[in-house]
């Protein structure tokens, strides 16, 4: 039975009204490195993602917290995408660790590769992560993610998941959601918005290759994500993380929404939070607050239409898929009372 | 060191000598036995403070040197045909990013229909794409012009292609002296990046270039390409010093000062074509040769100057601009073009044939050169009667079928009736 991940966070107070996990009444040394006057502020502000753009939170969050984890001894590979185009226009750059950008799907090779550099170079202090969105990732450089799997390089891949190819303007991916608008899976004819029975989990994928760590993480949850951050980079060979990120753009949701909406997606279901290590699965964050999919959905455009009359079978495909994960995951305690 | 050694396998000494610290290998014939001697190297420690990545494609091979690269490591891979193709995306990112990366290219034959055999078919597709492209005649020189494509590489910050005849050399035996370490250090300074990914000095590399500066490093580029026409020659003569051996430059001539007719080619085909020319030379016919060592940069101006007394110019090489025609011929004309000189085009080697080119037969391509009698392009030793054939059963039938199996049906039955 997979156990509750041992966070640094032992105690958790959630916010009355939102349910966010708050900081303010933790010890100072338990608290969030975003949450810390002494940040790196690596993905630092006057960038230009949208407002409230949840793969720019989720890549702040992450570096920075890897940033501690390393004593700041860190470069990124970037894959192309909305978090390169928003961050380095020249002459302009948000960034302030060394970071490369080379093409779409190559992130993980170059990684790869920086990685190899280093070792030659005998740095066993630099550590390097690959990023990418969930295109760069799970499609189009998805051999390169495998190789560097198979290789076991000392890279930390982060998928920012939004679930569709935000940057060309919102296209499906192998991430998006069955009944998903997107601009290539319209909701018209009988089956609107993306087919059912598509797609693939590179988290399961990656635990396929017995890499020395996969987790799953969410922008609403910053002490769970910082803290499997901080793990990952504490292991050497190849390790994945995929962090789930609203698109307010892509999804058709208020920018002021985004980490309701991943807390949403995590509470339903539909977004697991897991660890594994070495292909077995170690640790699931339970669901808190269980709801169903309907309040996820609701509150994004992309779904507006498995909400209406004549849906019925769309919404009820995705209620089966989450009440699958909650099973095969365990994410709600057997007891029946919630964490 | 005089060692009797396959190609690939100096090819690996040398790289092994120029103390590379990544390399990133995956298979394709014909590069195949270089990074497979190198990964033996490493293994065992014969080259040391190396890493050495087994990569998932191509396309993963360069873009790991990119990343390493990048990080201020001397790196190395090779490629060939359809591998250079699967990574091409990535040729031009790194060109674009001006890293030093060398790679070999064992030329081959690009398909469909698929073809193993020696061509420039693969170097071709990645002339504009930034790198320098060597064009080594022999494996001594491949060996020479490794240890200098790492210099110029370096020196320049920009990528090297050394472009080698597949299985002509890379599989071929010969007597080969591999220098030593020490002369190989004392040419060869260590790797001192223009850019560097170094947390102690942050830097981004690779962002966006709008309409307001992309000109100027598409200029810059072809700027460094032209630094190289001179870099590329001073290098090959301060190898000559310390090596005793003339081995690179832009171009060399082979009794082509005076000639009338001067044949013009890249790569290994001038062993074969030295021989043939010294007898047509005997008989008093005035004719030499010279070959493009760096075909890209292009060396215009010494073009010129070694051409500009011929009166015509015979240009063969294993490659086809398809709906054009010659590409270097295309490319000499372009440096000749205010010359009153013929300039003949000779397309042959295609995917190896003939094997070998034949000192007969090039005899003959060179005598309707001299004659002007050479169609453009000419297709060297080509079996137009098959053509033919392939072209009267598409006039008479829609599902004519593929191509390229009804010509190699065609050539069993016109080699049976020839038998009969």
């Amino acid at each position: 039975m997979p156990q509750i991940p041992e966070s640094h966070q032992k105690v958790r107070f959630y916010q009355t009204g939102t349910l966010t996990v708050g900081n303010r009444l933790l010890d100072a040394e338990h608290r969030s490195v975003q949450g810390t006057m002494d940040r790196s502020n690596s993905l630092d502000s006057g960038h230009r993602a949208c407002q409230g753009c949840g793969e720019a939170l989720g890549a702040r969050f992450a570096i920075d917290a890897a940033m501690r984890a390393t004593k700041n001894q860190l470069i990124a590979a970037n894959a192309t995408g909305c978090l390169e185009v928003f961050t380095t226009p020249y002459p302009e750059t948000a960034w302030s660790i060394p970071w490369i950008h080379s093409l779409f799907g190559n992130a993980a090779a170059v990684g790869a590769g920086i990685a190899a550099a280093l070792k030659a170079k005998g740095r066993d202090d630099v550590r390097v992560i690959a990023q990418g969105g969930d295109g760069g990732t799970t499609d189009i450089g998805f051999g390169c993610l495998s190789g560097m799997f198979d290789r076991n390089d000392d890279v930390l891949y982060i998928c920012y998941n939004n679930e569709a190819y935000m940057n060309t303007g919102v296209q499906r991916s192998s991430a998006t959601p069955g009944g998903a608008r997107t601009a290539t899976t319209m909701p018209v004819g009988k089956d609107p918005g993306n087919a059912f029975n598509t797609g693939k989990s590179v988290p399961l994928v990656a635990m396929a290759h017995l890499i020395p760590y996969v987790a799953t993480a969410s922008v609403h949850d910053l002490h769970d994500l910082e803290h499997k951050v901080s793990k990952a980079m504490g292991i050497h060979g190849a390790r994945y993380i995929e962090i789930f990120v609203p698109c307010p753009l892509g999804w058709g949701s208020k920018p002021s929404d985004t980490v309701k909406i991943a807390r949403l997606a995590v509470e339903c279901g539909l977004y697991p939070l897991i660890e594994a290590e070495h292909g077995e699965l170690t640790g699931v964050t339970k669901i808190r607050q269980h709801v169903p999919v309907g309040e996820y959905l609701k509150l994004q455009r992309r779904f507006a239409h498995v909400l209406k009359p004549g849906n019925a079978h769309q919404l009820e495909q995705l209620q089966a898929i989450a009440d699958r994960n909650i099973k095969k995951f365990s994410l709600i305690d057997e007891k029946g009372g919630q964490e | 060191m005089l060692k009797q050694i396959e190609g690939s396998h100096a090819v690996a000494e040398a790289v092994a000598l120029c103390r590379p610290e990544v390399i990133s290998a995956y298979p394709i014939t014909p590069q195949t036995h270089i990074v497979e001697d190198l990964g033996s190297m490493v293994k065992s420690g014969e080259i040391a403070n190396c890493e050495f990545l087994l990569v998932e494609s191509e396309f993963g091979a360069l873009s790991a040197c990119i990343g390493s690269s990048a990080a201020g490591a001397r790196s190395y891979t090779a490629t060939s045909s359809q591998g250079m193709l699967f990574m091409m995306e990535a040729v031009y990112n790194a060109s674009g990013m001006g890293l030093p990366i060398v790679m070999t290219v064992g030329n081959r034959a690009i398909g469909a229909p698929i073809n193993i055999w020696n061509d420039w078919g693969d170097s071709m597709s990645a002339r504009d794409a930034g790198w320098i492209q060597l064009f080594v005649e022999s494996n001594q020189q491949a060996v020479d012009v490794h240890i200098q494509a790492f210099r110029l590489a370096e020196q320049l910050s920009l990528p090297v292609m050394v472009c080698m005849d597949g299985f002509v050399l890379t599989h071929s035996y010969s007597q080969v002296d591999i220098p030593d370490q020490k002369q190989v250090d004392a040419f060869l300074p260590t790797f001192e990046p223009r850019q560097l990914l170094d947390p102690a000095s942050p830097v981004s590399m690779g962002a966006m270039v709008g309409p307001d500066a992309f000109t100027e490093v598409r200029y810059l580029a072809h700027h460094k390409q032209m630094e190289a026409l001179e870099l590329i020659p001073e290098q090959a003569a301060e190898f000559e010093t310390l090596f005793g051996r003339d081995s690179g430059g832009l171009v060399k001539s082979f009794d082509c000062e005076g000639a009338e007719t001067v044949v013009v080619t890249m790569g290994s085909v001038i062993g074969t074509m030295k021989h043939v020319l010294a007898e047509m030379r005997d008989e008093g016919i005035s004719i030499g040769a010279l070959t493009v060592r760096s075909f890209r940069p292009f060396p215009k101006e010494t073009l010129r100057d070694l051409l500009k007394d011929a009166k015509r110019v015979i240009v063969f090489e294993k490659c086809l601009a398809v709906g054009m025609g010659g590409i270097l011929a295309m490319n000499l004309r372009m440096a000749l073009k205010d010359f009153p000189i013929r300039v003949h085009s000779a397309i042959g080697g295609l995917g190896g044939r003939p094997r070998p080119i034949t000192r007969a037969n090039l005899r003959r391509m060179f005598e309707k050169g001299i004659r002007d009698e050479m169609e453009e392009p000419h297709f060297h030793d080509i079996h137009m009667d098959i053509v033919e054939r392939e072209l009267e059963r598409e006039q008479a039938q829609r599902r004519s079928g593929s191509i390229a199996e009804n010509i190699l049906q065609d050539v069993g039955v016109v080699a049976a009736a020839k038998t009969i």
